[in-house]
């Protein structure tokens, strides 16, 4: 357990920041648990969800920024069920990942690999081309043994199919995504 | 006079759960809901895009919301809880006026948001009703134990998805029941399989889906029933892998629920696709059957 001194590294921009995107008044945390009792992905987490919360409080941006918490989270929406004060916890830790992914974060490079595969395959296509994914996301992490196995399953029920399901406005789902990068770099 | 939604069939219809599709379409034709299916319908982003950033993910969404639009329609329907809680919140977001501005930008044109969406589960439920179904079962399904399945987020977070219970949702177990089904109680019913971990950190749905065939097995459920095509995946196509990785033995049939909705109103194995199951429910059926007879 890594111990994480709080009087100096508080990073009040920070707590502001998470509180604007996440629109949660993040003080209404008094650290009662059942976030992290219900959430199962707990027993994967570096730091559990409700200490996550509890850092972003103290304004701990490095330490929050760079857990593998944020990319473990599978957005149940347990935590943000079962927050007794109403906190939409699921929704801090999307707001987490996506400062975490601005400030260049990777701690699990798979799975950043897996999404940014799976949105471009939509960009390109406007539907996820599954076969591709699959195809591009072993490419790109050289893990030539992803899943093989349930090729073997998958493709004599037609379950994969080898072109992808371009539709006839996909500019307009491309130019979807163009006009958000372009908001990004402004 | 019958009513008319927007149908949006997610992505994952189109390949991994094509028995999921096509059971949904016959099973609301039987039943006298109209599907139109949303024109050139895209996807929504599921878990990754609003991983990434909320406008780009709900723009991907709203652009598919602007599409049903241009329909005339009650509504919008899908039977995959992924999409269905992206246009929800995007719909839902979308009512921030400052928001909506934000989203619209990144789209070709404006969106009026005025559609309702719901779960094609949440359409059966309400609006054709567990009596009205149980009224056409041709081939009841009694003898047969299941045990429900909704997933992680067809419910949740209850302000959003405003359907059912958010710890104990309860629509299909009574649409379950209408077809004659036993229902096991079972405790997992909103628990997480692991979602979309599978390709790139195996080990989590290893043990999350492991979880859920063991306390099947331990309510003595036959087979599973589910609404979402993700956690049909994880529990059906990846239970060779669960049993190898938990030295498990678990022989579980996992079912589209509409599946069992048009298998007990007579529908045949071209609207079904159980041929499509990995593992097959033939044993199911086969103890249903003998249930059945030891009863008569």
């Amino acid at each position: 357990m890594t111990t994480v001194l709080l009087n100096k590294s508080y990073d009040a921009d920070f707590v502001g920041q998470v509180e604007k995107e996440s629109e949660q008044n993040l003080s209404l945390c008094y650290q009662c648990g059942n976030c992290t009792a219900g959430c199962p992905y707990s027993s994967f987490y570096d730091y559990p969800v409700s200490q996550i919360v509890r850092l972003t409080q103290t304004g701990q941006r490095e330490t929050v920024l760079s857990s593998r918490a944020l990319w473990l989270c599978a957005s149940c929406e347990s935590c943000t069920t079962r927050c007794p004060n109403n906190i939409d916890v699921a929704r801090v830790m999307d707001v987490l990942r996506h400062m975490a992914r601005r400030a260049g974060h990777k701690p699990e490079p798979e799975i950043k690999i897996f999404w940014d595969t799976f949105l471009n395959s939509v960009e390109k296509h406007g539907r996820v081309f599954e076969m591709g994914l699959m195809a591009k996301y072993i490419v790109k992490t050289g893990r030539v043994m992803t899943d093989a196995d349930l090729g073997m399953d998958l493709l004599p029920k037609g379950k994969l199919s080898f072109r992808a399901h371009d539709i006839v406005g996909k500019q307009n789902v491309a130019d979807i995504f163009k006009r958000f990068n372009k908001e990004r770099e402004s | 006079m019958s009513p008319t939604y927007a149908y949006y069939p997610g992505c994952s219809g189109l390949g991994t759960s094509a028995e999921y599709d096509r059971s949904t379409r016959a099973v609301c034709k039987t039943l006298g809901i109209e599907l139109v299916d949303i024109p050139d319908w895209s996807c929504c982003g599921s878990t990754p895009a609003h991983t990434v950033d909320h406008a780009l993910s709900c723009a991907l969404s709203a652009r598919n919301i602007g599409q049903a639009e241009k329909l005339d329609v009650e509504g919008i329907i899908t039977p995959c809880p992924s999409c269905l809680t992206n246009l929800k919140t995007a719909s839902h977001r979308m009512r921030n006026p400052e928001f909506k501005a934000r989203v619209e930008k990144l789209l070709d044109e404006p969106v009026e948001n005025r559609l309702p969406v719901m779960s094609v589960l949440q359409v059966l439920f309400e609006q054709v009703g567990p009596r009205r179904i149980a009224d056409r079962v041709t081939e009841s399904l009694s003898g047969l134990r299941l045990a429900p399945y909704y997933g992680c987020i067809m419910n949740r977070p209850p302000e959003i998805m405003d359907f059912d219970d958010c710890e104990n949702p309860i629509a299909m177990d009574r649409l379950m029941a209408a077809l004659g089904a036993d229902i096991a109680p079972f405790p997992l019913k909103v628990e997480c399989c692991g979602a979309s971990f599978g390709v790139a950190r195996k080990g989590m749905v290893m043990k999350l889906s492991g979880k859920l065939l063991d306390a099947a097995e331990d309510v003595r459920a036959d087979a599973m029933v589910t609404a979402c095509p993700l956690c049909q995946m994880n529990l059906d196509l990846r239970q060779k892998q669960i049993n190898a990785a938990n030295n498990a033995r678990h022989n579980m049939p996992v079912f589209y629920y509409t599946q069992l909705i048009g298998k007990a109103l007579g529908l045949g194995e071209d609207s079904l696709m159980l041929d499509n199951l990995i593992v097959r429910p033939v044993g199911a059926f086969r103890k249903m059957e003998e249930v059945r007879r030891s009863a008569s």
